[in-house]
């Protein structure tokens, strides 16, 4: 008994005294996040090392489950009690939900010593700034408007390309169908009903109608006869999906598309990671391409946001941390595990593949002609209460005989019901 | 010497004197703080304006009235009626057929009773997994029919918006039946065998021994079933979430998962504390008149 209080008295000792003369050497860091499996996780092991190789030291706490949900749950309470991790995985509108908190640190000194503003794109830069400051710094840009395609079963009834206009797509489609092939690899899960939902509203509509309807709640672009024409189309793919596409995860309908049991899924470019996981090689076993718009392009970008710290050493680990993900070396490497492109611009594209390259092209395109966009289904645009009434109305009529034009009410009641 | 030790055996007289005392008040504190105090803290989390972190703000009823005015609110309170009404009503209708069946004093009465009360050993979410591949249309039931040649054969109610909310009531059902049956099993062996022996000489057929004496003497184990499987229903949540994920769309949400969705998922603390309120406020109507009458009835009794 004694023996063991004595131990562990000298043992607290120590660390303390060991904490004490490391406190200004080492810059520490704890992060918060919800990448634990696959391509994720290695890509946070990645930033790790170039941490500990900086000399910091990481202090890992990452919260597995609910896609985040149990994370959020966790920084909530953190927060509560003043102690917040330095760096949390948050993204979209949640970053300014956190910094009208008071909760974020101010990065400007880092931004402008490493120059952000000159190689973040803009619409990027909104997402990670609060009242013009940066507080969030972006690791990666995820393209939610793409077409995965298995090239077989479309040559089957003639075609050698993914369509361009949604006509097209939809003409393509009935020939599948008639020729007994699942047009449309589906999961019928709210997020993946409003993945397919919003690149409809940017194809149909155009950039300039998805800013101002899915972005800006506009109700006049709201209850327009284009919205109408959009759970028309969304009604029109409800027809090509398989019957069991209920519930199904999204992974497994990329499996429908990559066995052959489905000839295409409209899903953001983590799709992309089961192909190659599988082998498969863009271009051959599978085509990728955007869905019909003119010159759009809707981005998922994930950050990391950086909370109030005290402590020198956790204040200058911070800023390391922030220092390091913005870096060339850990965007390419961290892409290159994630599938996703880099968050900025400069970075080597050699060792990509081709899709992308193409995303990376595309969004150049896409950023000349005003067409680069925040995803509403995986929360770029809105904040979780407004965009999730959307999402509401969009699984709600998917799954039901629900008309387009109740669907067009319902969709203006609901986001009024969420804004006040 | 002596005096220490006529204090130790005080000490220890006092000790176990309030032992039962002592033994039970760190779980009465706590229930007493993490039930009772965070019930109260909800109810005024639902007056307040709380989106992502929990504020003070007073709000009034305005929280309650956004709630109402949502239509996916309506339709989760609808499926618990549904559910509700259904399982608990199936659940009596089963499980009591069971329990005669198996009063009948037939062989390997052991053997089934486990068999029937199985399910209830399992947890709610392999009860949803398990049966949500055997709903699948594409995997299950109707893929097997059309498999044997019954080409002509649909069960797609796992995919139906409709019909979705009934998959949770087969999968809820199948599990409790069973857990049913043991309590009105064990009811049926405390009747006084007397009685139905009289009834026997006296010419009775055996559906009207049933139901004219041996039911209406174990009307309380229905009492306490009732209330067993209604706070199952209102707390419903692992099952949906594992079986239909409250889909299709949110066809087949309950309160519960509900209140998830609003206070996790979507920075809406307030309307999630409200909702969370309602579902309190359902299962009190419930447990109050049951309590009252029990307690009612012991004093009677003492």
């Amino acid at each position: 008994m004694y023996l063991r209080k004595t131990i562990l008295a000298t043992g607290v000792a120590l660390s303390a005294l060991s904490a004490a003369s490391f406190a200004h050497a080492e810059p520490t860091a704890e992060v918060l996040h919800w990448w634990t499996s696959g391509g994720e996780a290695k890509a946070v092991a990645a930033l790790k090392e170039d941490f500990e190789a900086k000399g910091g030291k990481w202090v890992d706490s990452p919260v597995a489950g609910g896609a985040g949900d149990a994370a959020m749950t966790v920084l909530r309470s953190r927060v509560l009690s003043g102690d917040a991790p330095a760096a949390v995985q948050l993204k979209g509108p949640a970053i300014q939900e956190w910094a009208e908190q008071g909760a974020l640190t101010n990065l400007n000194d880092v931004a402008e010593a490493e120059g952000w503003d000159d190689v973040i794109p803009p619409a990027i830069q909104d997402v990670m700034k609060y009242d013009g400051d940066y507080v969030a710094v972006p690791v990666n840009i995820h393209r939610v408007d793409w077409i995965w395609a298995n090239p077989t079963l479309l040559a089957k009834v003639g075609a050698d390309s993914v369509p361009t206009t949604w006509d097209e797509f939809n003409t393509l489609a009935d020939k599948l169908q008639a020729a007994g092939i699942t047009p449309v690899a589906h999961g019928g899960q709210p997020w993946q009903d409003a993945t397919i939902f919003e690149t409809v509203v940017l194809g149909l509509g155009g950039p300039e109608f998805y800013q101002k309807a899915l972005v800006d709640l506009d109700e006049d672009a709201l209850k327009s006869d284009t919205m109408k024409a959009v759970f028309d189309q969304m009604r029109k793919i409800r027809g090509y999906v398989d019957s069991d596409f209920s519930g199904r995860d999204w992974n497994l309908a990329t499996a429908m598309v990559m066995n052959g049991d489905a000839a295409m899924q409209i899903m953001g470019d983590w799709a992309k990671g089961e192909f190659l996981a599988a082998g498969k090689v863009p271009g051959k076993d599978f085509l990728c391409a955007p869905t019909p718009s003119d010159h759009g392009y809707l981005f998922n970008t994930d950050s990391f946001a950086m909370f109030n710290v005290s402590g020198d050493d956790k204040v200058e680990g911070q800023k390391l941390l922030a220092e390091l993900i913005v870096g060339e070396k850990f965007q390419e490497t961290f892409n290159l595990l994630k599938g996703s492109i880099p968050a900025r611009l400069g970075v080597p594209m050699d060792k990509f593949d081709d899709c992308a390259k193409k995303s990376e092209a595309d969004l150049k395109a896409a950023q000349d002609a005003g067409g680069f966009l925040p995803s509403m289904a995986h929360g770029m645009a809105l904040r979780g209460h407004l965009s999730g009434a959307i999402i509401d109305v969009v699984t709600a009529h998917f799954n039901s005989d629900m008309t387009s034009d109740e669907a067009v009410s319902r969709l203006v009641e609901a986001i009024d019901l969420a804004k006040d | 010497m002596g005096a220490s030790q006529s204090t130790e055996s005080n000490l220890t007289a006092g000790i176990q004197r309030h032992l039962s005392k002592i033994v039970v008040a760190p779980s009465f504190a706590a229930s007493l703080f993490f039930v009772y105090g965070f019930i109260l803290w909800t109810g005024y989390m639902a007056f307040s304006k709380s989106r992502m972190l929990p504020v003070w703000d007073w709000a009034g009823l305005r929280q309650y009235e956004r709630l109402w005015q949502m239509e996916r609110w309506h339709v989760a309170i609808e499926n618990l009626f549904i559910f509700g009404g259904l399982f608990i009503v199936a659940c009596l209708v089963i499980g009591c057929l069971l329990a005669v069946l198996l009063d009948q004093r037939i062989r390997a009465e052991g053997v089934l009773r486990t068999i029937f009360l199985y399910p209830m050993a399992l947890s709610f979410i392999v009860t949803g997994t398990v049966w949500k591949w055997l709903l699948n249309p594409g995997l299950g039931l109707e893929s097997a029919m059309h498999d044997l040649g019954w080409t002509s054969f649909k069960f797609d109610w796992l995919i139906n918006s409709d019909m979705a909310i009934y998959t949770v009531v087969i999968a809820a059902v199948w599990q409790a039946s069973g857990f049913v049956m043991a309590m009105f099993l064990a009811a049926l062996r405390g009747v006084d065998q007397d009685i139905i022996r009289a009834a026997y000489m006296d010419g009775a057929s055996l559906p009207r021994i049933y139901f004219g004496i041996i039911i209406p003497s174990i009307r309380p184990v229905f009492l306490s079933a009732i209330v067993v499987l209604a706070h199952l229903a209102v707390k419903s949540f692992d099952l949906v979430i594992a079986l239909t994920g409250g889909g299709p769309g949110y066809s087949s949400d309950l309160p519960a998962t509900f209140m998830y969705t609003m206070a996790f998922q979507r920075n809406q603390l307030g309307v999630g504390a409200a909702s969370a309120m309602m579902m309190l406020a359902t299962v009190m109507a419930i447990i109050v008149p049951y309590l009252y009458s029990e307690l009612r009835g012991g004093k009677k009794n003492g």
